[in-house]
């Protein structure tokens, strides 16, 4: 079930996430690339392509962002391409990276994933207010934060959720956060504390949301016979899956995404995944609101529709837990420079197969692990599977 | 490898302005056209992948690719934007066939240029934010620059470049899907406005609507589906630098780069002798000449030459640009890379009417993607196994 060539994760790197950094996306796409390289051991010479993943042109004001970007990402002289899925972006690029090398024609592909949020100005809200149809919503003034506690209003009426469950997610990723050196907003809270930050659009408040953020992420694709010379502890991508739904999201239930369950599958068929509870040892799925880790649990199938906030009262979900979710600390506490936050979950699921997540590291010798984003108009799923 | 055949084509335009249609409509009548040109396909069932290849701010969206689906028919279905040029998704389609997993891939690009208000403010973004941009200036002076610098290196003349723009609206009025066609002389091209000099107004492409839809399909699939398969044989693609101080200016690296990638693929070991026809980028009228020597299919510096000489027009020894390029079709922005290799397929088939080469049977696509980039995309297409 895979394709001609298995496609191996031979490096990663991730910089600093904060709010504002003085590098400019050129160089932070350097400095993930060059991480990334280093931990292969591979130079660039031995890149034969190269693939980027950046969010919308508004946050950088650059037309043809993925130009303005490619000598930063390494790809002087090479085959290159930018793949943008909206917020599905960061776990997608790794996946178009995957087909560069599996498809036989190249052997090696870096993947780098950019943001730069600081220099969209005063707030990056702002680019979101084109993300809406022109004639029927963005009259109306909408921001990312409404849609999102319409989302959140639905999710928590349908399974009869109280926020208290929801805001373990908060507290739990910010603490994960605190063993994480990229982390923008690791911290020790409390349930009281998200309950009594500020009411953004009820029901999001302040601590329900993950900060925008700069910071860039890479891995490095091989072939199986080049992961062979390279090292010896590969980790393989063993399913890809994606899916969009219909650009008519008032039109759909959105208590649950149906679509990051269509992905799921498509990925799970690929890597012969049939108990995705049972045979996942680690999972990062898209955390830019605390109910959305709960919501993309249920669409990866990890566990029944409502069940997730029942698993994260029960510490299942913690990093010692049965199934640990956003050991990273996600993008509620490493921040969410949009695409470089998705690619950061799969490096983190890459280190942890690897045994070389530090402080981080789950218990009892991870195997099989996924990551999920999700992206444009509550609509994309993209999600990866890794196997050591 | 395994191989990959286009087997449904359906295009829509190219038209100055589409008033009646929204960027959505022509996108359906687009799809349906290639759906039915691949033997009636249910893009519901029958497609595995859908790639569409679009930049936000041509759009005037943030995420573009929200919007894309539904038209499709591929919502529910496993959609992706490549930010680019239409080529780089019939590149991401071989690639996705290639791989063992998918069998049918669709890839759109379109253009509604006509909506775009201040189109050149947008080039202008294009340009780096703390170098180039702050200088001002119409961004297509770079290419006047350029213009100028390859034709102090090459000999190539302006009467040469101007013979380029005869050529290729003079094909255009054969084109059915041509906005431009127009039988013009060399004087009337060197007599207009010397807009970025030595850069005529009548040298530059003008931007036109229109929406290509392609259908792709793995060897085994193609052959269930169509008795005239178009075979890839091969494709490169590859970006030399965004940095307009460090880059080739008379040589179009990218283009040698990606034609080289391409022929290795394709094994061609001599373009001019096996490549019957070509479709060139020609937003300006000296780029044709430019890529032509990138493209290796003449010597560097002979391409206005043999121009001038009458060798790349519809009866010559190599036609190049037989669709009227993008001076005669006209500029379908991210579309620009499938109105070539659309008309490569058209004359691989014996589809292209008034316009078609006689014994045709391999063509090469090639494509940039506009002031200020340096990337470009090159496909081998041939109608023999």
């Amino acid at each position: 079930m895979f394709g001609k060539k298995r496609v191996a994760i031979v490096g990663a790197g991730v910089t600093l996430f904060r709010r504002n950094l003085k590098e400019t996306g050129k160089e932070l796409a350097y400095h993930a690339a060059k991480m990334a390289l280093e931990q292969a051991g591979m130079e660039l010479r031995d890149i034969k392509s190269v693939v980027l993943g950046s969010a919308p042109d508004a946050f950088d004001g650059v037309h043809m962002k993925g130009e303005y970007l490619a000598d930063g990402a390494g790809a002087y002289h090479k085959p290159y391409m930018r793949v943008f899925v909206g917020g599905g972006t960061g776990v997608f690029a790794p996946l178009a990276g995957w087909w560069h090398v599996a498809s036989g024609q190249f052997d090696t592909c870096l993947v780098v994933c950019e943001e730069k949020m600081s220099s969209c100005f005063p707030h990056p809200q702002y680019a979101f207010t084109t993300i809406f149809d022109p004639i029927l919503e963005r009259p109306i003034g909408m921001n990312l934060i409404w849609i999102f506690a319409l989302e959140m209003h639905r999710y928590m009426h349908k399974h009869n959720i109280k926020k208290e469950d929801i805001a373990l997610v908060s507290v739990k990723n910010k603490r994960n956060a605190l063993d994480n050196p990229i982390a923008q907003l690791g911290a020790n809270i409390t349930v009281e504390d998200v309950l009594n930050s500020e009411i953004m659009a009820w029901p999001v408040q302040r601590l329900d949301v993950s900060p925008t953020s700069d910071g860039a992420a890479a891995v490095v694709l091989v072939s199986e016979d080049v992961a062979k010379e390279v090292t010896d502890n590969p980790v393989w991508i063993d399913g890809v899956g994606w899916c969009i739904d219909s650009t008519h999201w008032t039109n759909r239930d959105l208590y649950y995404p149906d679509y990051v369950e269509y992905a799921a599958r498509m990925a799970y068929k690929m890597a012969g995944i049939k108990n995705p509870p049972k045979e996942i040892d680690v999972a990062e799925p898209y955390d830019p609101f605390d109910y959305k880790e709960l919501h993309h649990m249920e669409g990866l199938l990890l566990c029944r529709k409502g069940e997730a906030p029942k698993l994260t009262r029960e510490g299942v979900t913690q990093r010692d837990g049965d199934l640990p979710i956003c050991p990273s600390g996600g993008l509620l506490g490493c921040g969410n420079p949009i695409a470089a936050a998705g690619l950061m979950k799969v490096c983190e699921i890459f280190w942890q197969l690897r045994g070389e997540a530090g402080k981080r590291q789950v218990p009892g010798d991870p195997r099989t692990g996924i990551a999920q984003a999700w992206g444009d108009l509550m609509q994309y799923g993209s999600v990866i599977v890794l196997r050591r | 490898m395994s191989r990959v055949a286009i087997v449904g084509v359906g295009c829509v335009g190219f038209k100055p302005v589409t008033p009646e249609l929204s960027f959505k409509e022509l996108m359906f009548e687009a799809a349906v056209k290639a759906y039915e040109d691949a033997g009636g396909l249910n893009p519901r069932k029958d497609i595995d992948v859908f790639v569409t290849c679009a930049e936000d701010y041509l759009e005037g969206f943030s995420i573009f690719d929200e919007f894309v689906p539904d038209q499709l028919g591929a919502a529910m279905r496993p959609l992706f934007t490549v930010s680019g040029d239409g080529m780089l998704g019939l590149a991401t389609a071989c690639m996705l066939i290639k791989t063992g997993q998918f069998d049918t891939v669709v890839v759109e690009a379109h253009s509604k240029a006509s909506d775009i208000l201040t189109y050149i403010d947008i080039v202008q973004f294009g340009l780096d934010p703390v170098f180039n941009r702050p200088l001002g200036g119409h961004p297509y002076y770079v290419a006047g620059l350029e213009m100028t610098r390859y034709l102090y290196e090459t000999d190539t003349t302006e009467e040469q470049c101007a013979q380029v723009v005869v050529k290729n609206r003079g094909n255009a009025i054969f084109n059915p899907y041509a906005a431009y066609g127009a039988n013009i002389t060399i004087e009337q091209v060197m007599c207009s406005e010397r807009l970025f000099h030595p850069l005529k107004k009548l040298e530059i492409s003008t931007p036109a609507d229109g929406c290509i839809v392609m259908v792709l399909a793995s060897e085994e699939v193609a052959k269930k589906l169509t008795d005239r398969p178009v075979w890839v044989r091969g494709v490169g693609w590859c970006t030399e630098t965004p940095s307009l101080e460090t880059r080739d200016w008379t040589r179009a690296v990218y283009t040698r780069l990606a034609a080289e990638m391409a022929y290795r693929e394709a094994k061609i070991t001599n373009p001019w002798r096996d490549i019957d026809f070509a479709e060139i980028h020609d937003l300006f009228a000296y780029k044709e000449l430019q890529h032509m020597e990138a493209l290796k299919l003449c010597d560097y510096g002979e391409a206005g030459k043999l121009t001038e000489d009458g060798l790349t027009s519809l009866d010559g020894e190599l036609p190049v640009n037989p669709s009227g390029g993008l001076l005669g079709m006209g500029y379908g922005l991210e579309a620009s890379g499938l109105q070539k290799v659309l008309e490569v397929v058209l004359q691989l088939r014996g589809e292209a009417g008034a316009r078609q080469l006689d014994d045709v049977e391999v063509g090469l696509a090639h494509t940039w993607r506009g002031v200020p980039t340096a990337t470009g995309v090159v496909a081998i297409l041939s109608n023999v196994e």
